[in-house]
């Protein structure tokens, strides 16, 4: 017993619970929009949606980005909302990270790419592509989860913090 | 606001707008619980340093599998939309894996992803703005190039 106990420590040094949690609200969030609408709300195809209300790229104006591009503003409003009033009642509202700018910029610009050309992201394929049990969500979440082990394992030999 | 001749998904019904706010809203608070809005504790995960990240993705999908299962099961439809409830089930084929590979770089050089940047934003931690400048730019470049690859592959009609 006293084993399992250390195991857990050193898996999870800051507990499970409220992994679990936050997973589990993540997933009602996502129940709550499909059992009404039938809709399997992801997080990235707004980056493209949106840019439809200012590109004439005939990518960007495809019916099925015209069509969802409101209501996935609202979406991601209601991220932004969601996670404010949660900071705000703990009051860990107003931190930042220290993960440098030139990262998240580059990363960001690969996470755009990368999740437009793979038809989805951690929420798309990560959260609805595995509960549909579907083969293709399962083969791009194995690999963006073996590559961005290994690029953030390689950055951390490198001596880049955090 | 849709665009001409475009049908916007939430014409359909009062309601749908409004259910969809309450489903980003708890989706953002889980991704605050869970701590996945900081970028720190994701790098950590995939440092293997704090495995949390396993019951967050974990515990989602196997909730959002058991209710989309059911429903798709029950034949029925959404009462928002009339769309038939199924299952999220994309077409395989080699960008499926490039683009994960891609997004795989990206998230192990930053710890951010969509959903989490802006649940990120959300808790008041504006230099993700960076990141999310990024995948906005990241998401026009892909769609420029392919549009440009796509012109390149089929001749433009004579006239």
């Amino acid at each position: 017993m006293y084993e399992v106990t250390l195991l857990v420590d050193a898996l999870f040094p800051r507990g499970w619970e409220h992994y679990l949690l936050g997973g589990l609200l993540i997933g009602l969030g996502t129940v709550i929009v499909y059992v009404g609408t039938g809709i399997h709300a992801g997080a990235s195809t707004f980056l493209e949606s949106t840019l439809s209300y200012g590109s004439k790229l005939r990518r960007f104006q495809q019916p099925r980005f015209v069509a969802s591009r409101d209501w996935r503003v609202v979406f991601t409003l209601g991220i932004v909302s969601g996670a404010a009033g949660y900071s705000l009642a703990t009051g860990e509202f107003g931190w930042t990270t220290a993960v440098q700018p030139w990262r998240l910029f580059l990363g960001g610009i690969l996470i755009g790419v990368g999740t437009r050309l793979g038809k989805g992201c951690t929420s798309g394929h990560g959260v609805c592509g595995i509960g549909s049990g579907s083969r293709t969500s399962v083969l791009n979440v194995a690999t963006f989860m073996l590559v961005a082990v290994g690029v953030a394992q390689l950055v951390m030999a490198m001596g880049v913090q955090p | 606001m849709s665009g001409a001749g475009v049908v916007a998904e939430h014409e359909s019904h009062p309601l749908f707008l409004p259910l969809v706010f309450l489903g980003g809203a708890v989706f953002g608070v889980g991704l605050a619980v869970s701590r996945m809005a900081r970028p720190e504790i994701v790098l950590e995960f995939l440092q293997l340093r704090d495995l949390g990240l396993v019951f967050v993705m974990g515990g989602a999908s196997v909730l959002v599998g058991l209710v989309f299962w059911g429903l798709t099961l029950s034949g029925r439809s959404a009462p928002l939309t009339g769309k038939r409830f199924g299952r999220r089930l994309k077409s395989m084929d080699r960008d499926v894996i490039v683009g994960g590979g891609v997004f795989g770089v990206g998230w192990g050089l930053s710890g951010i992803c969509p959903g989490a940047a802006y649940a990120s934003l959300g808790i008041g931690n504006v230099v993700i703005l960076y990141g999310v400048a990024g995948m906005f730019l990241g998401a026009y470049l892909q769609g420029y190039l392919r549009e440009r690859g796509a012109d390149a592959a089929t001749p433009s009609p004579a006239d």
